[in-house]
């Protein structure tokens, strides 16, 4: 019982501090956000303008809603492997790596608080952007499954839990450009998970690759959620395998973490300035 | 057979680095250096003794010291800490252990309260015993209250080193690590944190890993020293132990300086080197 005490505050000393963070940091936090709002109508006014462009009568305001999910799930997506991902290297440009990783408390454990962190921070955060994209556009969501879009986006949380965590060895095995190595790993996603086309647009050979994207599959039954009303007992078969496809890429992430961190360890790799 | 409160046995600690020296050729990996840390270190350090690590830059101090907390693990050789295997055991050993750096590690923009707290919940302190302890050492450390909520990035480096030595202390360690932790303070800082390393191991059953280059540190505080150069225990002893291994001149006691100087070859700042 006091262990499990133990865990329980030393990952709320993650929320606590990731919430600090953003108090301390909130300039950035508005730059940040005002960043994301404006991309998300950037790409939402794509669909707007479609039948100018074309010149062809087209059904717009679906075109709209798709961007906007795309926009909106991978805005939440990204900040949950953002939020992971960049556990070890918020560490080292504030200097506390050493502090952090010294502390007694598990890496499960810390991770347990950035993810805690990280999924209500991506809701909150999407639900500010959707409330400014809707004074914009009227959104018709009159026959969307809105419990069935919940579900799928919390079972896609789970993969992009274990996506961020294998994408935060990266500044521990190279504490220069492993930062960088993140956003890398993030672009990719976007392009392959068909954020704001059909994954079939894609070559044939990306399109394979699409298939390795818990994204993809987020992103089309959302769509189905929100543009087609698909019921939510369909979903489950999809929102089983994301769940079973996220707790395997944790595993694998933990794992594969507890070796770099090894590593970095027997290298002298987690000095503060890298 | 008596359990140490901290053991090194055999401890060798190399790190391989980037050859800078000679011309790199495009796209081919640069040549890899071997650099000696800590050469086959062996050293008991017993409870409740003020055990100083005196050195130059470059000599091991640090690498000691992080291998003790976990940070670094060592190519062979074992270190135990009460015991337990910093290899084999760490969270045993996390658990016994704090320490203080010679450079302030924090979230520059969060308050002294906010990074003891958030340094306290990573230990499972309870909030607020933790809020209390960490009030009171800040207090007795010098540190006025106005500035317990104002953030650390607008504090001098000797107060925001304070604030290292309450972290440190917060969490009530049995092993606590000082890895030259008065470097850089001013004089009036120092004497402070010295005070306060005397008044801990006059008042709790805390044992002291100190690094320093300074000799009159060392001399003023700890129990027994070791000289250590370019990552060899060179000696170690009683401070009066090693002062009497150099003959004195002109009827002078001979000084840690000296004992340095006698032992290596070198003056301590001949010695320096970067780490």
């Amino acid at each position: 019982m006091n262990g499990l005490v133990r865990e329980m505050r030393g990952a709320y000393a993650f929320v606590e501090r990731n919430v600090n963070l953003i108090k301390r940091y909130w300039g950035w936090e508005v730059v940040w956000l005002i960043y994301s709002l404006v991309n998300s109508l950037a790409v939402t006014y794509i669909g707007a303008g479609m039948e100018r462009i074309s010149g062809q009568a087209l059904d717009t305001e679906y075109l709209i809603t798709y961007l906007l999910v795309g926009t909106l799930i991978w805005q939440y997506l990204s900040v949950i492997f953002y939020a992971i991902s960049e556990m070890i290297a918020w560490e080292r440009w504030e200097g506390t790596i050493e502090y952090t990783f010294m502390a007694p408390v598990s890496r499960p454990t810390h991770l347990v608080g950035t993810t805690l962190f990280a999924i209500a921070y991506g809701i909150v955060r999407t639900l500010v952007i959707l409330a400014v994209v809707a004074l914009f556009f009227r959104l018709n969501l009159g026959g969307a499954n809105l419990i069935g879009a919940v579900l799928m986006l919390l079972a896609g949380s789970v993969s992009f839990v274990g996506l961020g965590i294998l994408a935060a060895v990266l500044p521990l095995l190279y504490p220069e450009r492993g930062a960088q190595m993140t956003n890398a790993a993030a672009a990719i996603l976007l392009l392959i998970s068909g954020v704001y086309y059909p994954v079939e647009t894609l070559p044939r050979w990306l399109q394979a690759v699409a298939q390795a994207s818990p994204a993809t599959y987020v992103i089309e039954a959302m769509r189905d959620c929100l543009l087609r009303g698909r019921p939510t007992v369909e979903l489950l078969p999809t929102v089983g395998a994301l769940i079973a496809a996220g707790i395997g890429v944790i595993a694998v992430g933990l794992a594969v973490f507890r070796v770099v961190e090894r590593y970095a360890k027997r290298a002298g790799r987690l000095k503060r300035s890298g | 057979m008596t359990m140490h409160a901290l053991e090194f046995e055999q401890v060798r600690k190399v790190f391989t680095r980037k050859d800078k020296s000679g011309k790199r050729r495009p796209l081919r990996r640069a040549k890899q250096e071997q650099v000696v840390a800590l050469e086959e270190i062996s050293l008991n350090v017993e409870r409740g003794q003020v055990f100083g690590v005196l050195g130059p830059n470059g000599s091991g101090k640090s690498t000691l010291i992080r291998l003790v907390s976990t940070l670094l693990l060592p190519d062979s050789g074992a270190i135990r800490v009460f015991g337990h295997d910093v290899e084999k055991d760490p969270f045993a050993v996390k658990r016994l252990i704090n320490r203080v750096s010679v450079d302030a590690a924090f979230f520059k923009k969060f308050s002294p309260l906010e990074n003891l707290m958030y340094a306290a919940r990573l230990y499972g302190l309870p909030q607020r015993s933790a809020q209390a302890t960490m009030r009171a050492i800040m207090t007795r450390l010098g540190l006025k209250e106005s500035t317990f909520s104002q953030p650390m990035e607008h504090m001098s480096r000797g107060m925001q080193q304070k604030v290292a030595v309450a972290r440190g202390f917060l969490t009530a360690p049995v092993l606590l690590l000082l890895d030259e932790p008065t470097t850089g303070l001013d004089p009036h800082s120092k004497r402070d944190v010295q005070a306060f390393v005397r008044e801990i191991r006059e008042t709790h059953d805390a044992t002291v890993l100190l690094t320093t280059h300074d000799m009159e540190e060392a001399d003023r505080l700890c129990d027994r020293i070791a000289i250590l150069d370019e990552g060899k225990v060179a000696a170690l002893d009683v401070p009066d132990g090693l002062k009497a291994l150099v003959p004195s001149s002109n009827g002078d006691r001979p000084s840690l300086e000296d004992v340095f100087i006698a032992l290596t070859g070198h003056t301590f700042e001949e010695k320096e080197k970067p780490e």
